[in-house]
């Protein structure tokens, strides 16, 4: 396998960069950043239902993720409460909640920052074969949902009247949404998912006409904000997933810069 | 239209209750091929929510719902919510309803009069070649049965009228039932068969000549929504293809 500990970041964090593109893009939509933002929140809990059953963590983190998935869905349909105060609820509930339970275990020590911000650098082959597998697997989902996505983005209620499963389709999209957010994690934290779904595809908006460039473009913002974080995070020894966020916010104030001509509605 | 044909769709005995409240009460109606029956009512009558029901999407709490065994609908909700940062042209969004098929898109767009936007973003529409587009992409489907929520909404009243023109001569050449809604008292009353006035429960229904007669009618609008409402479908009977207030505009249509 790849022994080079770089190498392993760099190729960790394009193929987060590259799925984040396209699942980025639909958060950005269907305003799903706080959604997202929720489900990392989470992860702390995840690594600690990992300890607990013995299993892998990332795996533990999944099956947090996707459970809170179904809470949120299920608890969007109540009225007591506003959508941005559930989601606050439950961010910083599970947040503390996994901190909490991370102290119970005596027997247990990790690094809080790693999982915080991310630790690209000490990316494992298994941790490549999560974001490369799993990953692949959600953008081609994601691929065959396309279209109907599309249309559910545009309205739910046509789509649904024009026979397209919009129930379905949503629970499987949230899910698949759980499943990156938990895969992403590794390279830039839990605090930080959500910058690197949304940043690149609010960038490559100013650029596309239609979705599908818009979410091509996004895949590559977000590998160029991968490599130019990790060189930056290398030269003058800062931490990288921060570094990584911070070049996706040069490239996109950059993009600001560039003349109106380049750009499409 | 004859009598006996089996309806399109039939609404008996609905009520809804939402969060406990109610919403629709007792709502019976039915659409026969090839007839215009326009919902109006107040803001908050529950018009789109009757609109909902009589799709589908909605179910009823109690009564119930039927459409006639393979109806196909063409649907026109009354506003996209579309994200700005949702990049999508006339061309993607009508593309998405019949697998890219510019031969079905292209007549679509001239009979309701928006070829020039093809290529254009859907957020630049003005409003009345937005309803356009939605009209179109409501058409793919040769549907049996138009469902239209407000389709003049965001539209001065000079394309208010154009855009009821344009619906009735839809359903003539095509000879599709439309079921649309409307708050709007006066245009809407010219190019309708049937008039359903609702405010949670149906006060009164009928042509628009009756209905504009009945005293629930006046009760809920008042009499003098009814003088300017005469006047319309007063000219509508003489002169289909133009309207008094702007023939100038509507002459070549």
């Amino acid at each position: 396998m790849i022994d080079n500990f770089l190498l392993r970041a760099l190729l960790g964090g394009l193929g987060v960069a590259l799925i984040a593109g396209p699942f980025g893009s639909f958060v950005v939509w269907r305003r799903l950043a706080y959604f997202g933002d929720t489900l990392a929140h989470s992860a702390l809990l995840g690594v600690a239902l990992g300890f607990m059953l013995h299993i892998n963590l990332t795996l533990g983190i999944i099956v947090i993720c996707q459970g809170l998935a179904i809470l949120l869905f299920l608890s969007q349909h109540q009225r007591q409460l506003a959508s941005d105060t559930m989601l606050g609820i439950f961010a910083h509930g599970a947040l503390s909640l996994g901190l909490v339970a991370l102290a119970f275990m005596k027997d247990v020590r990790i690094d809080l920052v790693a999982y915080l911000f991310g630790d690209i650098l000490a990316i494992s082959n298994s941790d490549l074969g999560w974001i490369f597998i799993g990953g692949g697997i959600a953008l081609l989902v994601l691929l065959i949902l396309w279209k109907p996505l599309l249309a559910i983005t545009i309205h739910e209620d046509l789509a649904r009247v024009e026979g397209v499963p919009v129930e379905r389709i949503n629970w499987l999209f949230l899910g698949l949404i759980a499943l990156i957010v938990a895969v992403m994690m590794k390279v830039v934290g839990m605090l930080l998912v959500t910058a690197l779904l949304i940043i690149p595809a609010a960038t490559a908006r100013r650029f596309a006409g239609n979705p599908e460039i818009m979410a091509i473009l996004a895949s590559t913002f977000g590998c160029l904000a991968v490599s130019a974080g990790l060189f930056g995070s290398f030269q003058w020894d800062t931490p990288t997933g921060p570094s990584i966020v911070v070049a996706a916010c040069l490239i996109f104030i950059l993009s600001l810069l560039l003349p109106k001509s380049l750009q499409r509605n | 239209m004859s009598q006996t044909e089996q309806p399109l769709l039939e609404v008996s005995a609905v009520d809804l209750v939402l969060n406990k409240r109610l919403l629709l009460e007792k709502i019976d109606f039915k659409i026969a091929p090839g007839e215009i029956l326009t919902i109006i009512g107040p803001n908050g009558a529950g018009k789109t929510t009757l609109l909902r029901v009589a799709l589908g999407l909605q179910r009823p709490t109690t009564g119930r719902v039927s459409q006639r065994q393979g109806l196909t609908i063409g649907y026109m909700p009354q506003r996209l919510q579309l994200d700005p940062t949702f990049p999508l042209t006339v061309k993607r969004f009508l593309f998405l309803a019949c697998k890219n098929d510019r031969s079905k898109v292209l007549p679509l767009l001239e009979e309701v009069g928006a070829t020039h936007v093809f290529e254009s973003a859907l957020k630049n529409l003005s409003g009345g070649e937005m309803q356009r587009v939605l009209l179109a992409r409501a058409l793919i489907r040769d549907p049996e049965l138009l469902v239209l929520d407000e389709p003049v909404q965001g539209v001065d009243v000079h394309g208010q009228i154009e855009l009821y023109q344009l619906i009735s001569k839809v359903r003539d050449r095509r000879g599709c039932a439309v079921l649309m809604v409307s708050h709007d008292l006066h245009l809407v009353m010219a190019a309708t068969d049937h008039v359903l006035c609702l405010n949670r429960h149906i006060c009164c229904s009928g042509t628009p000549e009756s209905v504009t007669n009945d005293p629930a009618f006046l009760e809920l609008f008042g009499p003098s929504a009814v003088k300017d409402i005469a006047i319309y479908v007063h000219d509508q009977n003489h002169h289909h293809d133009e309207c008094a207030t702007c023939s100038r505009r509507l002459g070549n249509d």
